[in-house]
C-alpha cells in the first residue's frame, strides 16, 4: 500500500518524464528535416552529378533534355530578396528612428501592432495583390515590364518584412540606455544627430540582425513569388523579366502529379536542401549578431 | 560644430518627424490599399450567400468556398490539438524543470537552440518534411491528419516561446509558497503555474493559429487538392455511442482543400471571373486573420491587467 506522499512523488517523477519527452520530441523535427532532405537529395545526386547541379547554367527539368543547374533558381531567389531589401531597409530605418526617438507613446502603441500585422497577412493574399494590383500599376510606370516579373513581388516582400527591418530595429534602438542619449543631448546634439551618430551605432548588431532575418524571410517566402514572379527559370538580373525562385520551383513541381521517387520528385528535395542551408546560414549570422547585443552594456 | 551646422541640425529635428510619419503613413496606405482592393474585387461574391455554401466548380459564377472553409476548420482543429499537446509541456519543461546541469543540461540547451532555429526555417521546408515523412514514409497520405500535423509543427515554436514568456512572468514567491506547504513540483505547475500562465499561452496560440490559417506553401507541397466537390465523412452516427471510430479515421484520412489553396488555384487561372472568387475568398481569410490578431491583442492587454504581481 503506497502512502499518499509516495504516490505524489511517483506522479511528480512521471510528469517530469512527460514534460521532458515533449521537449525532446521537438529535436526530432530538425532531425526529420535533415534526414528527409539528405536522404532524397542523395538519391537525386546519384542521377545528377553535384558538379552539374552547381555549374550548369540551365534548369530545365520538364524539357526532353533535362538540365539541372541550380543557378537560375538561386539568382531568381536572391534578385527578389535584394529588391525587397532595397525597399525595406531605407523605409525600415526611417520608421524605426521615428518611432524610437520622436514618436509619442500613443503613436507607438498604434504603429507597432500595425507594422507587425504586415507579416500576419496570408501570403496568398499578398500574391493576389501583387499580380493584379501592383504589377498593372508598375506596368504603367516601368516600360517593358512583363506580367510576371521580379520587381512587383520584390517591392511587396519589402513591405511584408517590415516587422524585421522596422520593428526589430526599433526594438534594438529602444534597448540603448537612455543615459547615453542624455549625454549626447547635453553636448548640444539634436535628436537626429544623436540617433544617427550614437543610437544606431550602439544598436547596430541588433538592427543588422533584423535585416538578415528579413532577408532570410524573403528568401524563404513562397506564395507571392509563385503567383506573381512567373514559373520561368531565368538566369537574369533584369527585374522586368519573369523568373523562378527555389520556393517557386518546389510549388510548381508539387502542383503536378509527381510519382514517388521520380527525378522531378527528388529534385525538389535537392532544391529544398540548398534553401535550408542558405536559410540556416542567414539565421546563424543573425543569432550571432543578436548575442553580441547582450555583451555591449 | 560651427554655427551653420547647428542651424541645419535643429531644422532636422523639425523636418525628420515629418518624413518619419510619411514613412509610417506609406505602410498604412499600403495596407489600406490592399484591403480595399480585394474588397472591391471580391464584393460581388462576398454578398452572394451561395458563395459560402457551394463547392468549387468549373464555372466561376457557381464556384464557392464550402469545401475550403470546412477543410480549413478541420485542419486547424488538428493543428491546434497537436501543437498544444507538444508545445505547452515543452515550454513548461524548459521554464520550470530545466536543471541546466550535466548531460541533461546539454540536451536542454539543444532543445532550446533547436526551437529558436525552427522558428526561422522557411515554411515550405516543413512541407517537404511532411511530404517525405508523413505522406510517404508513414503512409498517412495527402490527408487532413497530415495537414494538421504539418501546420502543428509550424505553430510549435510560437506556442513554446509564448508559454515560456507567460511562465517567466510568474514571480518566484508563488512557487516558494507552494513548496513551503508541501506541494510537489507537479502540484505547483497544475495549481499555480498553468492557471496563471493560461492567458499568455492562449495569446500565443491565437497568434500561431492566425499565421497557420493563411499558410499555403507547405500544404501545396504535401498535395492538398484544389478541386474537392464533397465534404469529409461525419464521424457521428445515429446509434450508441454516436461516434464511430472507423468513420472518424476515414475523416482524418480524407483528402482536403483549404481556403488559401482554393485562392491560389483561382488566382492562377486565366479567366478574370475566377479572380473575383479569389478576391472574395482572400477577403474572408484576411478578415479571419484580422479578428484573430485583434483577439490576441485584447487578451494580451487583459492578462497584463489581471495579474500585476
Amino acid at each position: 500500500m503506497l502512502t499518499f506522499i509516495t504516490r505524489k512523488k511517483i506522479l511528480d517523477r512521471f510528469m517530469l518524464a512527460v514534460f521532458f519527452t515533449a521537449g525532446f520530441i521537438t529535436i526530432f523535427i530538425t532531425v526529420g528535416i535533415v534526414y528527409v532532405l539528405l536522404a532524397d537529395s542523395i538519391k537525386f545526386f546519384q542521377e545528377v552529378s553535384i558538379k552539374e547541379f552547381l555549374t550548369e547554367k540551365e534548369w530545365t527539368p520538364v524539357f526532353a533534355t533535362k538540365k539541372f543547374g541550380i543557378w537560375p533558381l538561386i539568382s531568381g531567389t536572391f534578385l527578389i530578396a535584394a529588391i525587397a531589401m532595397v525597399v525595406s531597409i531605407p523605409l525600415g530605418i526611417l520608421i524605426a528612428i521615428y518611432l524610437s526617438e520622436y514618436a509619442s507613446v500613443r503613436v507607438k502603441e498604434i504603429a507597432k501592432p500595425i507594422i507587425e500585422f504586415m507579416e500576419a497577412i496570408p501570403t496568398v493574399v499578398y500574391g493576389y495583390f501583387t499580380l493584379l494590383f501592383v504589377t498593372p500599376i508598375l506596368q504603367s510606370i516601368v516600360p517593358d515590364l512583363e506580367a510576371f516579373n521580379s520587381l512587383a513581388p520584390g517591392i511587396v516582400l519589402g513591405f511584408m518584412i517590415l516587422p524585421y527591418t522596422a520593428s526589430m530595429a526599433e526594438d534594438s534602438m529602444k534597448g540603448v540606455p537612455q543615459r547615453i542619449r542624455e549625454a549626447s543631448y547635453a553636448l548640444g546634439a539634436t535628436k537626429l544627430r544623436t540617433a544617427v551618430t550614437i543610437v544606431i551605432p550602439a544598436a547596430i548588431s541588433g538592427i543588422v540582425a533584423g535585416f538578415i532575418l528579413g532577408a532570410s524571410r524573403a528568401i524563404g517566402e513562397t506564395m507571392v513569388v509563385a503567383i506573381a514572379a512567373g514559373m520561368y527559370p531565368n538566369l537574369t538580373l533584369d527585374p522586368r523579366e519573369p523568373i523562378q525562385t527555389m520556393t517557386g520551383y518546389i510549388v510548381q513541381v508539387a502542383l503536378g502529379d509527381l510519382p514517388y521517387g521520380s527525378i522531378e520528385y527528388l529534385s525538389i528535395f535537392a532544391v529544398g536542401l540548398a534553401l535550408f542551408i542558405i536559410a540556416f546560414i542567414f539565421n546563424s549570422i543573425a543569432l550571432w549578431l543578436r548575442s553580441r547585443i547582450r555583451e555591449a552594456y | 560644430m560651427n554655427k551653420k551646422d547647428k542651424i541645419s541640425d535643429s531644422k532636422a529635428d523639425i523636418i525628420y518627424p515629418i518624413f518619419g510619419f510619411i514613412g509610417f503613413f506609406l505602410v498604412i496606405s499600403f495596407l489600406v490599399t490592399l484591403i480595399i482592393d480585394i474588397l472591391i474585387d471580391g464584393y460581388e461574391k462576398l454578398v452572394d450567400p451561395s458563395f459560402y455554401v457551394s463547392y468549387p466548380s468549373r464555372f466561376p459564377e457557381k464556384a464557392g468556398i464550402l469545401s475550403g472553409w470546412v477543410g480549413t476548420t478541420l485542419v486547424m482543429a488538428g493543428a491546434i490539438f497537436w501543437s498544444l499537446l507538444i508545445g505547452i509541456p515543452a515550454g513548461i519543461y524548459l521554464e520550470e524543470y530545466a536543471t541546466k546541469r550535466g548531460i541533461i543540461g546539454k540536451i536542454e540547451h539543444i532543445i532550446e537552440l533547436n526551437i529558436n532555429n525552427l522558428a526561422a526555417v522557411p515554411a515550405i521546408i516543413y512541407g517537404l518534411l511532411a511530404l517525405g515523412i508523413f505522406v510517404y514514409r508513414f503512409q498517412l497520405g495527402e490527408s487532413i491528419l497530415t495537414a494538421g500535423l504539418t501546420l502543428a509543427i509550424l505553430m510549435l515554436p510560437v506556442i513554446v516561446v509564448n508559454t515560456r514568456e507567460a511562465i517567466r512572468r510568474i514571480p518566484r514567491d508563488i512557487r516558494e509558497g507552494a513548496y513551503a506547504v508541501g506541494a510537489t513540483k507537479w502540484d505547483t505547475v497544475r495549481d499555480h503555474i498553468l492557471p496563471y500562465s493560461l492567458g499568455g499561452i492562449l495569446t500565443g496560440l491565437i497568434i500561431a493559429a492566425s499565421r497557420a490559417i493563411g499558410e499555403t506553401a507547405p500544404l501545396v507541397t504535401i498535395g492538398a487538392l484544389t478541386f474537392i466537390a464533397f465534404l469529409p465523412p461525419s464521424p457521428f452516427v445515429s446509434e450508441f455511442p454516436f461516434l464511430s471510430p472507423e468513420k472518424a479515421w476515414e475523416l482524418f484520412m480524407s483528402p482536403f482543400t483549404v481556403l488559401p489553396i482554393q485562392i491560389f488555384n483561382w488566382v492562377s487561372r486565366p479567366q478574370a471571373a475566377f479572380q473575383i472568387n479569389a478576391a472574395a475568398a482572400g477577403f474572408v481569410l484576411l478578415i479571419l486573420t484580422v479578428l484573430m490578431n485583434a483577439l490576441a491583442y485584447y487578451f494580451r492587454q487583459k492578462v497584463r491587467r489581471k495579474y500585476i504581481w
